[in-house]
């Protein structure tokens, strides 16, 4: 076990990065995925979509279970799992043995790499949704034919709901399960920011490590928004495409495109294994990557205003700030890009303010046209991809069919190899918290 | 602030001072914190049958509500323009009149002004706002619309439509849990680090705490920050029912939450907001704030125990605490000259079921050792409830008042002692803890929140002395 120390400056590096996505479970998958150009947005499987609006999504594979992913005495723990919590578990193991660590998930009987209680966890979420069968049960016991009865709800309804119902709902779950399954008893938050819960939940990691309330930390986002309470309330705040007609969503998803109708939901997250830099080295960890600077923002959005960019320009700032460095000195940017326009053009008006003239050099990685829009997950995963361009020094393919605006590194684009130095990762929400993170290649 | 040069600031992680110069809250004994502060020591009780919707046969059909409360019509929104829109969501409207009050205390001005002695992008807000109220009778007709009752299924794609028509989009985007930080936002001109947690009854003591260690670390001036929440709704209440983890003393709510005591068997809902202005010290002297209390300390935990129990030696609130003292630079085992602990009250997580309160007990003492039986350490989940993902928020209020009065608040209902819990509660009756001239003597106060799940936090204040 490494012991306790407090050294002067503390730097943070990613260890492991985990993923999981409409390619399946792991890093490989994805980055073989997007580096082919692959797009997994199709018709929905489990659950009949065909009274939504927007019934394609990018969803992971059938086949999946989390009881591949947590250890035999803890399978009793995956009945009250959502899809959410899941997918959370299996995207934190793959981190964790990405990052080669011992917890008590990956062999109860060794010696974990790091104490218990120097290990801290932050899994951003979203709110997870009800199995409407179940719930659908309930309320027709307290029903006399469409006629609900509160009286009887009270009475019996309740009863027909499993004792442990609701937490199989609460979002903090995530983090509770992950923290059981790998001993991690430092600092854990739940960060619920919608579309910037990942991002944020990585940077406040990272700031609980540099102060020293951790050594070390299971940090990221993950959502599934592929079921029928999602697809709707998403459709309903217009961001969705209507898909009717369409087998494929990865033409209807378009990035930075005036005309762009809106985007597909995902499900999955990522997950990273975050280390104090001199701990990593002592046990002779490879850094993926180095978290060089976070940077936090609130834009007047969602609501009933018109965002302008300047909350995420904000947290770009603060993030280069923060990684003492500039804007020309960031070689690639993993921005949201969701082809939705209320979040699109305040996002590019806020790279155009920090970018400048560069912002025309800069290649953007785009993710949803392969794999969708998993919301919490998705900084999550934008994070674990960022780190994955500068371990590799290559960026994925890029898939568009539309136009996007002049002047973008945004239009379809094979893989390639590139030299990079630094990657930017930004986001803004739904509720107008905006986050930056700037990633460095490690030397 | 929006500039590229790398400047001092990114060299400045001072570990700065941080003061609350403001607070507001809205509770199940009223909005206003003096009145609620006198409630609160007089032991009045805010728990009666839920009125809400028609709870009469639910297992427990009784809570502590907040009444009469009308943002626009009573409020500190009375006559400003661009109100928050007709569906806010409950969460939101509790957290906008909280903060209202907490902004006009630390001398920032009123509803819709915005500040002018503060930059917008130096001050950022951190709640651990709960999920807004679900529409269950929407929710409901579009099932039993759905229904196919020869399958005893539903029927999805007959569901899909029958929640277009039923289903309203601002309803829905008001259930995000972030939306009450954009409330705020909009109306009080923040456009700082921007933050919202759900660590479930922990949550807003971990937001204070966060947003207490943005402020140290120099990326904001001002934090808004607390809890808002209410599951004063029929999923909230089916949902605790179905744990058993709530009261059923039907026939007589207003002692139903017994903190501490033998007879205890489970919580009270309640509902509300809880809201304070953080500040750096240096920034509150500035424009001339006078801070109420200082921030001193902040810990936070992970159980990673069961979903379902906390683990029963305490260790994990034991970690929080502890954390939050020694970030405090306090001896849990050190006395004072006059012979008293260092720490001088406690807020207690004190839910009334008998795991937490048994649990807590065994950790303070744990933590305390000898010093724990003098400590006074009481629950006012006793009198207002559980406002979930609220209470930590209010409670802390609860510790700063007893900070600048002396008097701490009591825990109602404990008249049959438990061995498990050996320590003082202040039952039944608030204790005057002031000196002979009549100064208070709560030096230091400390606050637990430990969450559903198994995440614990804990703050320290204390008095502010330059």
């Amino acid at each position: 076990m490494i012991e306790q120390d407090t050294p002067v400056a503390r730097n943070i590096i990613i260890t492991g990065v985990g993923a999981v996505s409409a390619f399946g479970v792991g890093m490989g998958a994805l980055w073989e995925g997007l580096c082919a150009g692959e797009s997994r947005l199709g018709p929905i499987h489990g659950f009949d979509a065909s009274g939504l609006r927007s019934n394609l999504a990018g969803q992971v594979p059938e086949g999946f279970s989390a009881r591949d992913y947590v250890p035999k005495s803890y399978r009793k723990g995956v009945k009250v799992m959502a899809r959410d919590i899941e997918l959370a578990v299996a995207a934190a193991l793959t981190a964790v043995q990405d990052a080669g660590l011992t917890t008590r998930a990956t062999d109860s009987d060794a010696t974990p790499t790091y104490a218990p209680e120097r290990l801290g966890c932050q899994i951003g979420a979203g709110l997870l949704a009800p199995e409407l069968q179940e719930l659908a049960l309930a309320f027709v016991s307290a029903s006399e034919g469409k006629h609900f009865s509160y009286e009887q709800w009270g009475e019996v309804g309740t009863n027909n709901l499993t004792p442990l119902w609701m937490l199989k709902y609460l979002p903090n779950m995530l983090a509770c399960h992950v923290t059981i399954l790998h001993d991690a008893r430092g600092p854990s938050n739940t960060i619920t920011c919608a579309d910037a819960s990942g991002v944020l939940s990585i940077g406040e990691s990272m700031r609980v490590i540099e102060r020293g309330d951790a050594d070390a930390a299971i940090a990221g986002g993950v959502e599934s928004k592929v079921n029928p309470t999602w697809l709707l309330r998403l459709d309903l705040m217009k961001r969705l495409v209507h898909t009717d007609g369409h087998s494929t969503g990865a033409n209807l998803v378009r990035p930075y495109d005036p005309k762009a109708p809106g985007t597909l939901a995902g499900e999955g997250g990522g997950i990273l294994v975050l280390e104090e830099a001199s701990y990593a080295a002592r046990r002779g960890a490879k850094p993926v990557a180095v978290l060089e600077g976070f940077g936090a923002g609130h834009e007047p959005n969602g609501l009933d205003q018109q965002a302008t960019g300047e909350g995420l320009a904000g947290a770009i700032f603060a993030a280069l700030r923060d990684a003492k460095a500039l804007p020309d000195d960031i070689d690639a940017i993993v921005p949201q890009a969701c082809g939705c326009l209320t979040s699109d053009r305040p996002e590019l008006a806020a790279l155009q303010q920090v970018f400048g003239g560069h912002l025309a050099k800069t290649p953007i990685v785009t993710i949803v046209p392969n794999i969708g829009d998993s919301t919490a997950g998705a900084g999550g995963i934008a994070t674990a991809i960022a780190a994955q361009c500068l371990s590799t020094q290559a960026l994925p393919a890029r898939i568009h069919h539309g136009t996007p605006a002049a002047g973008l590194l945004v239009g379809a684009c094979p893989s390639q190899k590139r030299s990079l130095r630094r990657v930017l990762v930004c986001t803004g929400s739904v509720g107008g918290q905006c986050g930056a993170l700037v990633l460095a290649r490690a030397t | 602030m929006n500039t590229v040069s790398v400047d001092a600031r990114a060299g400045m992680r001072g570990r700065r001072r941080v003061v609350i110069t403001g607070m507001g809250w809205v509770t199940p004994l009223g909005s206003d914190v003096d009145a609620v502060w006198e409630r609160l020591l007089a032991g009045a009780s805010a728990i009666g049958p839920i009125t809400r919707f028609p709870a009469e046969t639910f297992a427990t059909n009784f809570g502590a509500e907040v009444k009469q409360f009308d943002l626009i019509e009573h409020g500190p929104f009375a006559g400003v323009s661009g109100l928050p829109h007709e569906e806010t969501g409950r969460n939101a409207r509790f957290a906008l009149a909280a903060a209202a009050h907490a902004f006009r205390q630390a001398g920032l001005g009123d509803v819709g002004a915005t500040p002018t002695q503060v930059d917008p992008a130096r001050m950022g807000i951190y709640l651990g706002a709960g999920e807004g109220i679900p529409d269950f009778d929407a929710c409901v007709a579009t099932s039993l619309e759905a229904w196919n009752d020869e399958q005893r299924a539903l029927d999805l794609h007959q569901w899909g439509e029958a929640a277009y028509a039923r289903m309203g989009r601002t309803r829905e985007l008001e259930q995000e849990p972030s939306l009450s930080v954009a409330h705020l936002a909009r109306h009080f001109g923040a456009r700082g680090p921007s933050f919202n947690c759900m660590t479930a009854c922990a949550a807003s003591t971990q937001s204070v705490g966060e947003a207490f260690e943005i402020i140290r670390r120099d990326d904001a001036d001002i934090m808004i920050a607390g809890g808002t929440h209410s599951m004063l709704h029929p999923f909230g209440m089916t949902g605790f029912i179905r744990l058993t983890a709530m009261s059923t003393r039907r026939d007589t709510p207003t002692t139903a939450s017994r903190p501490f005591d033998q007879t205890r068997e489970g919580f009270v809902m309640g509902e509300g907001a809880g809201i304070v202005i953080l500040e750096s010290l240096e920034h509150a002297l500035a424009r001339g704030a006078a801070p109420l209390v200082e921030v001193a300390g902040y810990g936070s935990s992970a159980d990673a125990y069961r979903i379902t129990d906390i683990q029963p030696d305490g260790v994990g609130a034991m970690a929080a605490m502890g954390a939050a003292l020694e970030q405090a630079g306090l001896d849990p085992d050190a006395q004072e000259a006059d012979g008293r602990p260092q720490v001088h009250y406690i807020s207690a997580h004190g839910t009334g079921t008998k795991e937490n309160d048994a649990i807590e007990t065994r950790a303070v003492r744990g933590l305390l050792g000898d010093n724990a039986p003098r400590v006074p350490f009481s629950s006012i989940k006793s009198m207002m409830g559980h406002l979930i993902q609220a209470a930590g928020a209010v409670e802390l209020m609860t510790c700063v008042q007893a900070i600048r009065t002396g008097f701490v608040p009591p825990t109602m209902n404990l008249h049959t002692p438990d061995p498990a819990c050996d320590l003082d509660y202040v039952p039944n009756r608030a204790r005057d803890l002031r000196d002979a001239q009549g100064k208070s003597r709560v030096h230091v106060a400390m606050s637990n929140s430990f969450g559903f799940g198994g995440q614990n936090n804990t703050l320290v204040i204390r008095r502010f002395e330059t």
